[in-house]
């Protein structure tokens, strides 16, 4: 079981909290000016990397709230979590910033 | 190729089977090959020996970064089924459960496929409707599906606890031709059968990247034993699809996620045929070795770790002390995890991509193996005619785009 801090609870265990998926895709402003590759990559497309890969969780059982966090997908290591609507932080080595 | 069969074997055994050659080559990478498939597990083997023995294609090169069948094949549950709600995934799994009932012969090498019937147990109503609407589906589609009684499920299974409090029993779904195959047979069969069309199986090669000409078309791959020169090339890399992907600049709608498995300890027959629970993410059939196969659920976050969480595994054996409560006595000797390509509709892909030459099996998810033989067997025509056979026409990484999604993900929920 992971080790999760959440930014404004602290660590604590995985079984507090639901996964969000990816992080930083926003909702297009306004849809029906994409073209259907573009709606479709929104909708279903992700990056899905073997390394550090930005995320959404929610403390569920705990402040409710969502926040981000940059997690190695190979060792599962978390790097670092920080709030919804901040920017992905600069981290050396991070090939998708 | 050195036939097997019983008269082989008693007179090998005369010699102190000294005389078997090894199963398949161990050759170097050519400069150039007709056709590259990245990714030596059962769909990749598979694809490669029907493109050599459907359409003749033979100079072909299957890569493996490890070795072969060390991916999720190596790995899984080994249940087959095809009682799948929609037409489209009928006529695929079916296609393959029709390949498993003749590839023991068809490859010569005894996959031990074993039609002992899969039972899918219902534990509240919504389960109920669910499996009776598949039922129904499935008798359309030529599929064999049958509606069981809490009662006749525990006359069919009778470790089965039906009056659980927990997780009371209802009725079950079972498709008597389902099974288990063994998993590593699979894949040494088809490597063998394979590698005797001339096809080459190179392990402990890595695809690093794929390389593409000014027209955008595939011109060979960029691998840890050099570069290797070809027109097509088969992506089958299981969970690192969206990474093998990625050197050719495609982006696919998939996640990689953990799911786990456990064998116990052997014991003698006691479990006649394979359990499922959708509901309780809990799998469970008895090996030919006497050892108990269970599957567990997938974790809820993406990884590449290839290892899940205890509390998933725990949860699971939770609920199969609760359905089957003499397994309570049992110990578990070991729990491995294996990295599933999952799609947003649980549907896999098997087609053609927007770069010229480069063709994709994946999104197989949690419940791929079924589909070895089916799924290879289509592949290689894909690769081959450059277009779809009508099997996996709807399996097309388009659908996504143009909204003709195959969800088997609110039929079938989660795993399979
Ligand atoms: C625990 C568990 C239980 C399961 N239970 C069932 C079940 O009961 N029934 C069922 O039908 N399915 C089940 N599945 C799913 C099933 O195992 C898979 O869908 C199926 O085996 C996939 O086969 P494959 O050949 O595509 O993948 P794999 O066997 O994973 O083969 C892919 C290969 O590609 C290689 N590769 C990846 N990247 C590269 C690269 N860059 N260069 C070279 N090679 C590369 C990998 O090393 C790997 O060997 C289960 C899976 C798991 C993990
Ligand atoms: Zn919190």
């Amino acid at each position: 079981m992971l080790i999760i801090t959440c930014p404004w609870c602290g660590a604590r265990p995985e079984l507090e909290f639901r996964y969000g998926g990816e992080a930083h895709i926003a909702r297009p402003a306004d849809p029906s000016t994409l073209t259907d590759e573009e709606w479709a990559d929104f909708l279903y497309n992700r990056t899905n990397p073997k390394g550090l890969h930005a995320e959404r969780w929610r403390h569920v059982h705990g402040c409710g709230r969502f926040f981000n966090a940059v997690r190695d997908t190979v060792s599962d290591f978390f790097v670092v979590t920080y709030k919804a609507g901040e920017t992905r932080p600069d981290i050396a080595g991070d090939q998708a910033k | 190729m050195q036939k097997f069969s019983g008269l082989e074997l008693l007179r090998r055994a005369l010699g102190g089977h000294k005389s078997w050659q090894p199963q398949w080559r161990n050759p170097d990478p050519k400069p150039e090959y007709d056709a590259v498939i990245i990714g030596a597990g059962g769909h990749g083997l598979a694809a490669a020996y029907y493109l050599a023995k459907e359409h003749g294609i033979t100079r072909v090169a299957v890569l493996e970064r490890g070795w072969l069948g060390g991916g999720n094949t190596g790995r899984n549950t080994t249940i087959v089924r095809s009682n799948y709600l929609f037409d489209e995934s009928a006529a695929l799994y079916e296609h393959s459960v029709k390949l498993w009932e003749g590839l023991s012969q068809d490859i010569n090498y005894n996959v031990m496929y074993s039609a002992r019937g899969v039972l899918m147990l219902a534990h509240n109503i919504h389960d109920v409707q669910s499996f009776k609407r598949h039922v129904h589906a499935n008798r359309l589609n030529g599929v064999d599906n049958e509606w069981l009684t809490a009662e006749q499920c525990k006359e069919f299974c009778p470790p089965l606890n039906i009056s659980s409090m927990r997780y009371p029993i209802l009725g079950g779904a079972l498709q008597r031709r389902g099974g288990t195959a063994r998993h590593d047979a699979v894949a040494w069969g088809f490597a063998r059968a394979a590698d005797a069309r001339g096809v080459d199986i190179i392990q402990n090669c890595e695809v690093t990247g794929i390389r593409r000409g000014a027209d955008g078309a595939v011109e060979g791959v960029e691998t840890s034993r050099g570069f290797i020169r070809t027109k097509k090339i088969g992506v089958s890399a299981a969970g690192h699809t969206s990474v093998v992907m990625a050197m050719a600049g495609v982006r696919m709608p998939l996640e990689s996620y953990p799911l786990q498995a456990l064998v116990s300890e052997p014991v003698k027959p006691a479990f006649p045929t394979v359990v499922m629970s959708n509901t309780i993410h809990a799998y469970i059939s008895q090996s030919d070795k006497g050892e108990m196969v269970i599957g567990a659920g997938t974790d809820a976050y993406t990884s590449y770790s290839q290892r899940g969480a205890l509390h998933i595994t725990t949860h699971t054996l939770d609920a199969i002390c609760e359905l089957v409560p003499q397994f309570r006595r049992l110990r578990m000797l070991r729990n491995w995890g294996g990295i599933v390509d999952v799609t947003p509709d649980r549907s896999p892909i098997i087609a053609k991509t927007p770069v010229p030459g480069l063709y994709v099996n994946c999104g197989w998810g949690t419940g791929g193996f079924k589909a070895t033989p089916g799924s290879g067997n289509v592949f290689a025509h894909t690769i081959a005619k450059d277009a779809p056979h009508p099997i996996n026409a709807p399996f097309t990484l388009e659908r996504f785009r143009d909204g003709f999604l195959i969800d088997e993900a609110a039929a079938a929920a989660v795993a399979h």
